[in-house]
């Protein structure tokens, strides 16, 4: 092993049920550098994490750590701790009720009693040597959470660690916050820590890391340093299209045109919401398809919950029609002809244990008031049109939703929401996790009802199939909307070099 | 501790900031009930005029205390116990019981309630702990069986005569220089009975355990975020285990305090105490979300609530009902002063 390598992964593997999480991947971290490890969703960074971590078990391969002979084990993570890796994540893993000083050092002190005087007094050296604006005395919760964040990495640098991992420790900080996190890992790194930094934030990438390593799919694309890697190249490579063969793709969607003087079916303007965005502006007109693009994290789910009120709205305005509506909350929303089909499945979607029927006119039903049910007779007639148009593989309208395969429970959530007859449709990564069949079906269903009338937004991590079916993108970098491409920019180049913020 | 008081004493609002929210709630406490007690002896006088008035509330509410210390522990983990009031009725029957028919002996009585106590609290902490299985559920079919047990072992309630319980039961200890005259004249010293001197260890033992142990910082922990004291390397089950087997362990205790302030054995006894517990608990500053609580604010807690149970019999209004509603309202006000505090503080 080189002198200046701390750690080093080789030929991990890991499978779980049905999927092969990480396949022959190695990683190799140097004594003070700060790497970046990127990928999209279900790359598998985050498994090549728990690996190290000793949250699970990896299948094959072996890492070792400089100044251990041969390969070391990691069956917990107090066994990570224990030999130097220590782990900060997005979440703060922190008791919020405890003194600073208690959470710095609790569960790491020998012997029956707590030594408060000295605790604290160690405590603020270690504040004061990496100057971190906090007192020892103080409640954690009273701290802002960037000084959460310091703490808990104050904590880790203090067990000794030599290879210390930030999960997406940035995502809830702004920006002054994330300023001073760097300047403390820049710290670390003169002091000789090995960091393994995860996010989805291009420009911070590019502001502290030395070096890059990029996943895709549960295999390694391969570790770069930074000079060498321009953002667009980076973004390629996530997602997984060489810059040279980009053969136009050309969907079967209209092209995009705005007509002069024609109103649009809903309008925003400098809509934010709770979930950390920056305000942003929104149209779509009568019959249009467009999407929302950008890598994960960057924001695209969100506005469209904003759009929907799903998470807390804090500011901005909507007209629909050109009227002036007021959306605080999903019903809202659904009263004034908007439907989402929401990400999270499972979380927000299904009922699990009811019926396909009763998920069918969950929503509608909403509408109408809770006094006046459909009859039974008129449900099934409902139930049974749906699972017929949509062609939905389900053995009665009486099968609880749980027991479908994932297309299909997504197409019930669909027929849910095209039973409301909406106005506008917001599609968040409907095709995600189903086979290629239905995914071709749900696309021609789109096109369908936007042909009839429609307004449809459709997102998806697939940039081909959003290619494919939209004819405006709005493209989102970093929490902030940062292009609009429509007619001959939609093409992968231009969509690609957007995300990646120009020609840097 | 010396720091701890100084804050707690200092009372200037600017103050409050700096102080942890289990030692704002406790502050918050011990003021009401100190605004409380000086309030009923101007207006009221009577009994709250005499020392003895102050430590008779103490004899009466002995066992309340050492049950609510219990009940304070197992939510600062963020669970819940209501079997305590169950563990009383079932350690008086059995130490009556035991003391009567057999002629037994005082000291092996103690161990029979100290038994009984721990019993419920591991068995409890173990379906709780190591199992999962919520505590409140846990605790509620701990409560049925306890008082089950109790109408098993003697379904009519009865009086002890064994002499030498019946001496230790009238033991009373003096308290010097605190005594006064009565209506005759006479001049009659202050006392407390044995089970105020137990309650007070109790109460002295679990503040330094929670304040200067590893154990109690750990209970602390795992009450402010599970998933984080798990993160930081402490052995959770384990704490929540040892949360139950303490607060059994205290209920054997309290329940014997009480059976010797009462000394009988019947199938009623301490109806309700769990809840007088866990109010005595929340008034005192511990919240039921965990994380947040105090020993001493517990025992401040559990002597308010007799403060106003006496303030209202002394006004003649002595119904139970009447007793209840005013304990209602107290805790109503100690919460919404308790929140209002901390959204202010939450805000700046």
């Amino acid at each position: 092993m080189k002198d200046n390598i701390v750690l080093q992964m080789k030929n991990i593997h890991k499978s779980f049920p049905g999927v092969r999480a990480l396949q022959g991947v190695d990683f190799t971290l140097r004594k003070g550098e700060v790497h970046a490890l990127m990928g999209e969703n279900g790359a598998g960074k985050s498994t090549l994490i728990k690996v190290l971590t000793g949250v699970y078990s990896k299948d094959e391969g072996d890492i070792f750590l400089d100044g251990k002979e041969g390969p070391v084990a990691i069956h917990s993570p107090q066994d990570a701790q224990k030999i130097g890796i220590s782990t900060v994540y997005q979440e703060i893993t922190l008791c919020p009720n405890l003194s600073v000083a208690e959470n710095m050092f609790i569960g790491r002190t020998s012997g029956f009693g707590q030594n408060w005087r000295k605790m604290n007094s160690d405590t603020e050296k270690i504040l004061k040597s990496l100057d971190i604006p906090a007192t020892a005395t103080q409640q954690l919760e009273t701290c802002s959470l960037a000084v959460q964040q310091m703490i808990a990495i104050a904590r880790a640098v203090d067990m000794d660690c030599k290879v210390l991992i930030l999960d997406e420790p940035t995502s809830s900080l702004d920006e002054q916050e994330v300023e001073k996190l760097f300047k403390l890992m820049r710290d670390l790194r003169s002091k000789g820590v090995g960091i393994v930094f995860v996010t989805h934030f291009l420009d911070q990438v590019y502001e502290i890391c030395d070096r890059i390593t990029v996943m895709r799919d549960g295999q390694l694309v391969g570790e770069f340093e930074i000079e060498k890697l321009p953002r667009v190249q980076l973004v390629s490579k996530m997602l997984g299209k060489e810059l040279d063969d980009m053969s136009d793709i050309k969907g079967e969607q209209k092209a995009y045109e705005r007509k002069a003087g024609s109103v649009p079916v809903l309008e925003a303007q400098g809509r934010v919401s709770d979930a950390g965005i920056k305000p942003f502006d929104f149209h779509i007109d009568k019959g249009e398809v467009n999407g929302f693009t950008g890598l994960l994290g960057s924001g695209r789910s969100e506005c469209v919950r904003a759009l929907f009120a799903a998470d807390r709205v804090t500011g901005g305005t909507i007209k629909m029609n050109g009227k002036p509506v007021k959306i605080s909350k999903p019903l809202d929303a659904m009263k004034n002809g908007i439907a989402y089909l929401p990400e999270d499945r499972k979380g927000d979607g299904i009922v699990g244990d009811l019926s396909v029927r009763e998920n069918i006119i969950l929503a509608q039903q909403v509408l109408k008031g809770f006094f006046k049910p459909f009859s039974k007779a008129k449900q099934y007639e409902i139930a049974d049109e749906y699972i017929k148009l949509l062609s939905i593989k389900t053995a009665s309208a009486d099968t609880p939703i749980k027991s479908l395969s994932g297309g299909n429970q997504q197409k019930v959530i669909l027929a849910r929401w095209l039973f409301t007859h909406p106005e506008y449709l917001i599609l968040d990564e409907p095709t995600r996790g189903i086979d290629v069949g239905t995914k071709v079906d749900i696309q021609k269903l789109v096109l369908k009802l936007a042909s009839e009338g429609m307004s449809v937004t459709f997102i998806s991590s697939e940039l081909d199939e959003m290619l494919r079916t939209c004819s405006r993108l709005v493209v989102m970098r970093d929490r902030k909307v940062v292009g609009e491409l429509s007619g001959d920019d939609l093409n992968q180049s231009k969509v690609m070099s957007t995300i990646a913020g120009g020609d840097k | 501790m010396s720091n701890n008081k100084t804050k707690a004493s200092g009372g200037i609002f600017e103050k409050f900031n700096n102080l942890t929210d289990t030692n704002l709630l406790l502050t918050i406490t011990v003021v009401i009930f100190f605004l409380m007690y000086i309030g009923a002896i101007i207006f009221q006088g009577g009994g709250f005029l005499k020392p003895q008035g102050f430590f008779n509330l103490l004899n009466a509410n002995a066992a309340l205390i050492v049950l609510a210390c219990g009940l304070s522990i197992v939510m600062i983990t963020g669970g819940i116990d209501i079997s305590v009031g169950g563990v009383t009725a079932l350690v008086s029957m059995c130490c009556a019981v035991y003391l009567d028919y057999k002629g037994g002996n005082v000291f092996v009585s103690v161990l029979v309630a100290l038994a009984i106590g721990l019993a419920f609290g591991a068995f409890q902490g173990l379906l709780v702990a190591y199992l999962d299985i919520q505590p409140f559920i846990v605790t509620l079919a701990g409560m049925f069986f306890a008082r089950g047990m109790t109408t098993i072992v003697n379904t009519k309630p009865f009086n002890v005569a064994n002499e030498a319980f019946t001496k230790l039961k009238m033991t009373r200890v003096i308290i010097p220089g605190m005594g006064s005259a009565n209506r005759k004249g006479e001049y009659i010293d202050a006392y407390v009975e044995i089970g105020v001197i137990v309650a007070i260890l109790v109460v002295i033992a679990l503040f330094c355990l929670l304040r200067w142990t590893k154990l109690g910082r750990s209970l602390y922990a795992v009450g402010g975020n599970r998933q984080s004291a798990l993160m930081l390397g402490i052995n959770v089950k384990r704490t929540r285990f040892l949360s139950h087997v303490l607060c059994g362990l205290l209920a054997g205790i309290g329940g014997y305090v009480y059976f010797l302030h009462v000394g009988s054995g019947s199938p009623s006894h301490a109806l309700g105490a769990e809840m007088d517990a866990i109010a005595s608990s929340i008034i005192g500053g511990t919240m039921l979300t965990g994380g947040v609580g105090n020993i001493a604010g517990t025992f401040f807690g559990v002597m308010s609530l007799g403060t106003i149970q006496n303030i209202v019999s002394q006004a003649g209004l002595g119904e139970a009902w009447w007793i209840g509603i005013t304990r209602a309202l107290m805790l109503c006000l100690f919460l919404v002063i308790q929140s209002i505090v901390m959204v202010r503080k939450k805000k700046s």
